[in-house]
């Protein structure tokens, strides 16, 4: 994989690897037993801080998704990805449906990402945890 | 820290030099860890080439004591173990680059690395049969950076490195450099008066300012130790923060108009400072405002220097 950095996004610039490696592992561009780019690679491509890496590749391994094989590299462990968000899921087809019900109303891409921010907000403050497997991605 | 087998990559104690019958630096302390990449920053004027030059050896303390891995500059060990590029990139203009790389192979046997240095060369589309007299300014950089990676030295004090390089050469410059820290653990420290240009590459950074450190350590945890507040001036305050405020904890503020900006100190997690609520809009600053802040706030003699707070993470 990749990473892209945007120095004026605001966001720490190891938190923003750190997503880009979940964001990965949620759409099966990482699997379980992928090695990671070193910190050498990385480095070399984007030109920040290695020590920036190793902070992000330690965050992911705390979290559970990453391991450290000494002398190896750094190894992805368990996967983020659903086969309930799928591009053919019925949950992503029901969605597609919504946005072109939505966008017939008229909504352009601001209405409907703060309406999707305001649904996804409600859902997990107001009503707590869902019964269900736990989520895997609290940080 | 007390383990003298792993001596910081550059230490200060009581460090002074005079240039032209001034102090161009005053009773310095100042500790720089192996394994982490320094921006060394401060005004024109502030001492930064000067601790450059006094840790490469080039220059010796008119007081006080400079160390690189616990050794004195000037001496072999330490000189085995940095290299120096100075802020005019001095290199011989009658030699081609092929003969300035060939000195650096007789100037340091043993520790020489032609394929590092040539990479950098080659990468920058230098004829080896150039002589240096006749390159452009990006390009006499890249040659004087060659010297300094094929060096292979553990600590790299490069005096203004990007100052010539045009915004594609900075990042590949950049990126090579990193992966050269990445590689070897090498240390590396850097002054540059373009702030945002560091924010991404170092971990670390020397705010100097006439000659004193005013600001030194970890970036993230400077940054987390301090608070951006902007809120309407209090008219009744000549400062314009509120009565209750704690002037003690302020770098510095500034009003305009209605309203007024500060920069405090403050911990992390901790609550709004006294006599704000939440009108007042509270953030993290990054590393150029908290630069600013502190550089503006050095003007003002009133404001004391500030340390980071000494957590050196266990070193992975």
């Amino acid at each position: 994989m990749e990473f892209r950095v945007d120095r004026r996004s605001g966001v720490a610039t190891y938190l923003q690897l750190v997503t880009q490696v979940k964001q990965a592992l949620r759409l099966g561009v990482l699997e379980p037993g992928d090695r990671l780019p070193t910190a050498r690679e990385v480095v070399a491509a984007t030109a920040i801080n290695p020590n920036t890496v190793l902070k992000a590749y330690r965050e992911l391994e705390r979290e559970g998704l990453v391991e450290p094989r000494p002398g190896a590299g750094t190894f992805v462990r368990r996967s983020l990805s659903r086969p309930e968000a799928a591009a053919d899921s019925p949950l992503r087809t029901d969605l597609a449906a919504w946005m072109a019900r939505a966008r017939e109303a008229g909504l352009d891409r601001e209405d409907i990402t703060a309406l999707i921010t305001a649904a996804v907000e409600d859902s997990f403050n107001n009503s707590g945890p869902l019964p269900g497997p736990s989520r895997e991605d609290t940080a | 820290m007390s383990d003298p087998t792993h001596a910081p990559a550059l230490r200060a104690t009581r460090l002074g030099r005079l240039y032209a019958g001034r102090p161009a630096l005053h009773a310095c302390d100042a500790e720089l860890p192996a394994g982490h990449i320094t921006a060394l920053v401060g005004p024109n004027g502030a001492g930064k080439s000067t601790l450059l030059q006094l840790g490469a050896g080039l220059l010796r303390p008119s007081s006080g004591e400079i160390r690189v891995f616990g050794h004195a500059p000037g001496t072999a060990e330490a000189r085995r173990r940095t290299a120096f590029l100075a802020q005019e990139k001095p290199l011989h203009a009658r030699f081609t680059v092929a003969d300035t790389l060939r000195m650096g192979r007789m100037l340091n046997p043993g520790h020489w690395d032609q394929a590092a240095a040539e990479r950098l060369v080659r990468a920058g589309d230098i004829p080896l049969a150039a002589r240096v007299g006749a390159l452009s300014g990006g390009s006499r950089t890249r040659v004087a950076l060659a010297l300094v990676l094929g060096k292979r030295a553990d600590l790299l004090l490069l005096d203004e490195p990007l100052a010539d390089l045009d915004p594609l050469a900075r990042h590949e410059v950049m990126s090579l450099l990193m992966a050269e820290a990445a590689e070897h653990g090498t240390t590396i420290v850097m002054s540059s008066h373009v702030l945002a240009e560091l924010d991404e590459v170092c971990d670390r950074v020397l705010l100097l300012a006439g000659g004193v450190p005013r600001l030194a350590g970890d970036i993230q945890e400077l940054c987390d130790g301090h608070i951006w507040l902007t809120g309407r001036a209090d008219p009744m305050e000549e400062d314009g923060l509120p009565r209750a405020f704690d002037r003690g904890a302020v770098v510095h503020c500034a009003v305009s108009g209605r309203q007024v900006t500060a920069l405090v100190r403050t911990a992390p997690g901790a609550p709004l400072p006294a006599g704000t609520d939440e009108r007042w809009i509270a953030e993290t600053p990054s590393l150029e405002t908290l630069l600013l802040a502190h550089l503006r706030g050095a003007a003002t003699p009133a404001t004391a220097p500030t340390t980071a707070p000494t957590t050196e993470e266990a070193a992975a």
